[in-house]
């Protein structure tokens, strides 16, 4: 058995894993494929067995490696090489059809494939390849910190001892042997890290609650129950690092004396799930869980509890619920679960990312996390940029850097030259935030004071094509159907909202609707038994405060600027800037386009069924939106 | 309609498998989908009768989480797309053409339990109208007669 016995041992395994690393670095050809879910479904399943199948046809020695995202999805799949001595290479976007040449021309001929590649990733000893672009200089890594996902995309989530190899387990180490469990706690309060989850609740002081609550057995457990649609972040981490989640969940089990603990994962994350399984198998093979940890008096172990589909199981009292089989409903709080928690016994509720973090907290020192940051928000935070926006991806970030460094800088700005209309944080309980306020800091007060909150860590962009009063009703349609129905005020709340915003959608709007909003929303955020019921209206009420006279337009002019919301508004061809290209004769699915070659083309009104399929198309701005002339009425009655 | 053919058995090691673990209800649940692909009434009383659990506390959690059915659903899950896009371009002749065929209603299953139908609204894809999704396979611009031969070709 490989059982650790004490410390020194695990630094001693340390070192003999990174001999053996440095080794396979040194002598052996790498492959290293991001097979992440992402990466998955992008084709890099495909592409690992394509270079698999060239490998053993050539007869070379190398070896492919699946490792974690390392958060550029929209270059997915991909695939870098690592010849003995020479940097890793990146190559973005690969298909089976780019394997053979990659093989031939980086890995027999060690010529790196200019054209083709991305970056490369600098390391110590090496030389640099000539003329290729390092990490460090692609916009999206530059301004970025990785300390939640720092071996995401580097180890083989797989591995316990690649994880080991890059200092994992150490920290543990240092807690169990040259630490208290009070000391521990007052190392994260000094960190000052704050709840990754949402709330952002000092984590310190939730362990020192549970650590001073009456009751034994205690528990820990990690809130893996990421709904958000959006949101990508926490499965990245579980996929890409699971070992530093489990690392982080027997430190708190450490400082808060617990023995047990519980990861509850959402069902739709099956990948997550299985590497989570095996990490804990890993774990205990090495000691690290279990009986008598690293050789002192401290059990611990831990268990995966797999959701099984509901939105509110992501507030820790649902959470609760639902391990102990139940209904996944909230109740009130007080009592928190630090003190009565699972079966009524005191139990420590934390994100993935929080722990994830811990280790390095605790590794290297609470004055090295709080230097990153800002004052009352240190640290980094890890956002899942997507919607309109070049560089979709995860990205990690210093807490106080400006939203617009997030969206200009890392992310790249907004495609196709359209114009920048909003960046929701939060999700789908969150908020948005207009032009003006991108340069707001990103933590947790300065972006809860611009009208938004930080949340767990989704950020979508949106551009000029996206309605405001479609998108909160989007969310709302989303928060509403997964209110679970214990409270009147979100039960109901949520459903009459709806009713509000798709009359306003639907062009059947009414002034006093306004209004209307902004008092079911008190009412919700004033009464309501949880989060879900209280920030459920946070979108609605933001876009309504930031983007007012959209509404407007919407119930006074019947007019959807956007051109999102069907039968308020009209797509017209600018006879001045059409140079009768075709393309959106083409493109039309109802026939409705007609014109002449190299002649302005017209849209006829009565057949448009107003998908955009010609808007989207027109490369010119030709097809622009206006108020709507003829009434849908009169062309047919629309399905909802 | 009870399942005269229902098999029992396989709950038993279910059961066994899960014996005396705490808040268990959910993991029963999902194995017991797992192995039947849904809940059958028969199913749920059996595990009421032999765990000591409450017809009504399973009832409870299974229609609270989205992952459970209690009908049965076919091994393929065909969606049309009946959003306008769709719909004017002949979304529903494909819904006629595939219950003509395969004989699946919308909204239900086939005697077979090889397809199940569903309708959707709008999957955003209107450049591709019409367009159905076969378990995770999408089909654009396509017409009831190809898709039904693709759906024949399914195991």
């Amino acid at each position: 058995m490989n059982t650790l016995r004490s410390p020194e041992q695990l630094k001693e395994l340390r070192a003999a894993l990174q001999r053996k690393l440095d080794d396979r670095r040194t002598t052996q050809a790498l492959i290293l494929i991001g097979m992440g879910t992402c990466g998955i479904a992008a084709g890099a399943s495909e592409v690992a067995e394509a270079m698999r199948r060239a490998l053993a046809e050539r007869k070379l020695n190398a070896e492919v490696i699946g490792v974690g995202c390392i958060g550029m999805c929209v270059k997915e799949p991909l695939v870098d090489i690592q010849l003995p001595g020479r940097p890793r290479v990146t190559y973005a976007n690969v298909n089976v059809d780019m394997v053979p040449r990659l093989v031939e021309e980086h890995l027999v001929n060690g010529q790196v494939i200019q054209k083709l590649a991305l970056a490369q990733m600098l390391a110590e000893g090496i030389e640099p390849e000539q003329g290729l672009a390092t990490y460090q200089d692609l916009p999206f890594y530059r301004k970025q910190l990785r300390i939640a996902m720092r071996n995401c995309g580097m180890i083989d989530p797989e591995s316990i001892e690649e994880y080991i190899a890059a200092d994992g387990y150490q920290g543990l180490a240092k807690a169990l042997t040259s630490m208290e469990p009070d000391e521990v706690i007052e190392e994260m309060k000094d960190s000052g890290l704050r709840g990754r989850g949402g709330a952002g609740f000092m984590t310190g002081v939730k362990w020192e609650f549970c650590r001073r609550a009456r009751g034994t057995p205690k528990y820990v457990i990690c809130n893996a129950d990421e709904g958000d649609p959006g949101a990508f972040m926490d499965r990245s981490i579980l996929e890409g690092d699971p070992h530093s989640v489990l690392e982080g969940m027997i430190i708190a089990g450490y400082a808060i004396g617990a023995q047990e603990g519980y990861i509850y994962c959402r069902a739709e994350y099956p990948l997550a799930i299985e590497r989570l399984k095996k990490a804990i198998r890993q774990a205990h093979e090495y000691g690290l869980l279990g009986e008598k940890i690293l050789g002192t008096d401290f059990t611990f172990d831990l268990h995966v509890k797999e959701g099984a589909g509901a939105f509110v199981c992501g507030e820790e009292t649902a959470l609760i619920a639902s391990i102990e089989g139940k209904r996944g409903e909230p109740r009130p709080r007080p009592p928190f679960p630090a003190v009565s928690g699972l079966w009524g016994k005191p139990s420590n509720v934390n994100n993935v990312k929080s722990y994830s973090l811990t280790p390095q907290i605790i590794l290297n020192g609470a004055d090295w996390f709080s230097k990153v940051g800002t004052e009352k928000s240190t640290g980094t935070a890890v956002f899942a940029l997507t919607g309109k926006i070049k560089n979709t991806g995860l990205i990690e970030v210093p807490m106080g850097i400006t939203l617009r460094e997030i969206i200009y800088d890392v992310g790249g700005g907004i495609p196709k030259k359209k114009k920048f209309k909003a960046v929701q944080t939060g999700g789908p309980l969150g908020g948005c935030l207009p032009e003006s306020a991108l340069d707001t800091p990103v933590d947790f007060d300065s972006l809860t004071q611009a009208g938004a909150t930080m949340g767990s860590g989704g950020m979508i962009v949106v551009d000029q094509d996206t309605c405001m009063v479609e998108f909160a009703r989007y969310f709302l349609t989303f928060a509403s159907a997964e209110s679970c129905g214990k409270c009147v005020p979100c039960r109901i709340g949520g459903q009459r909202l709806l009713e509000v915003l798709s009359r306003i959608a639907s062009g059947q709007g009414r002034m006093e609707d306004l209004d209307e909003i902004e008092y079911i929303s008190t009412n919700m955020q004033q009464a309501s038994l949880c989060a879900l019921g209280q920030l459920t209206p946070g979108p609605v009420m933001a876009s309504l405060r930031f983007f007012r006279e959209e509404y407007e337009a919407h119930v006074r002019d019947h007019f959807c600027q956007a051109g999102v919301c069907k039968g308020m508004f009209q797509y017209e061809i600018d006879e001045v800037k059409c140079p009768g290209c075709g393309l959106c004769l083409k493109a039309c699915t109802s026939n409705a386009i007609s014109g002449e070659k190299k002649q302005p083309h017209v849209i006829n009104q009565v057949k448009c069924i107003q998908c955009g399929a010609c808007y989207d198309v027109c490369n010119l701005g030709a097809i622009h939106i206006s108020p709507r002339v003829v009434p849908l009425a009169e062309v047919e009655a629309t399905p909802e | 309609m009870p399942d005269a053919a229902l098999d029992l058995a396989p709950l038993d090691s279910i059961l066994d498998e899960f014996r005396g673990q705490k808040g268990a209800v959910i993991p029963i649940l999902q194995r017991t989908q797992e192995t039947y692909g849904y809940l059958p009434a028969e199913a749920l009383a059996a595990i009421s009768k032999k765990a000591g659990i409450p017809l009504s506390r399973l009832y409870g959690v299974a229609t609270f989480y989205a992952q459970f059915r209690l009908t049965r659903r076919g091994r393929h899950l065909i969606k049309v797309c009946d959003g306008t896009a769709c719909h004017v371009r002949g979304a529903t002749k494909i819904v006629e053409g595939i219950e003509d065929a395969l004989n699946v209603p919308p909204g239900g299953s086939d005697p077979d339990y090889k397809y199940s139908l569903e309708i959707v609204y709008c999957l955003g894809s209107c450049g591709l109208a019409p367009i159905a999704v076969v378990d995770e396979k999408v089909y654009g611009q396509t017409n009831a007669e190809n898709l039904i031969e693709r759906l024949k070709e399914l195991d």
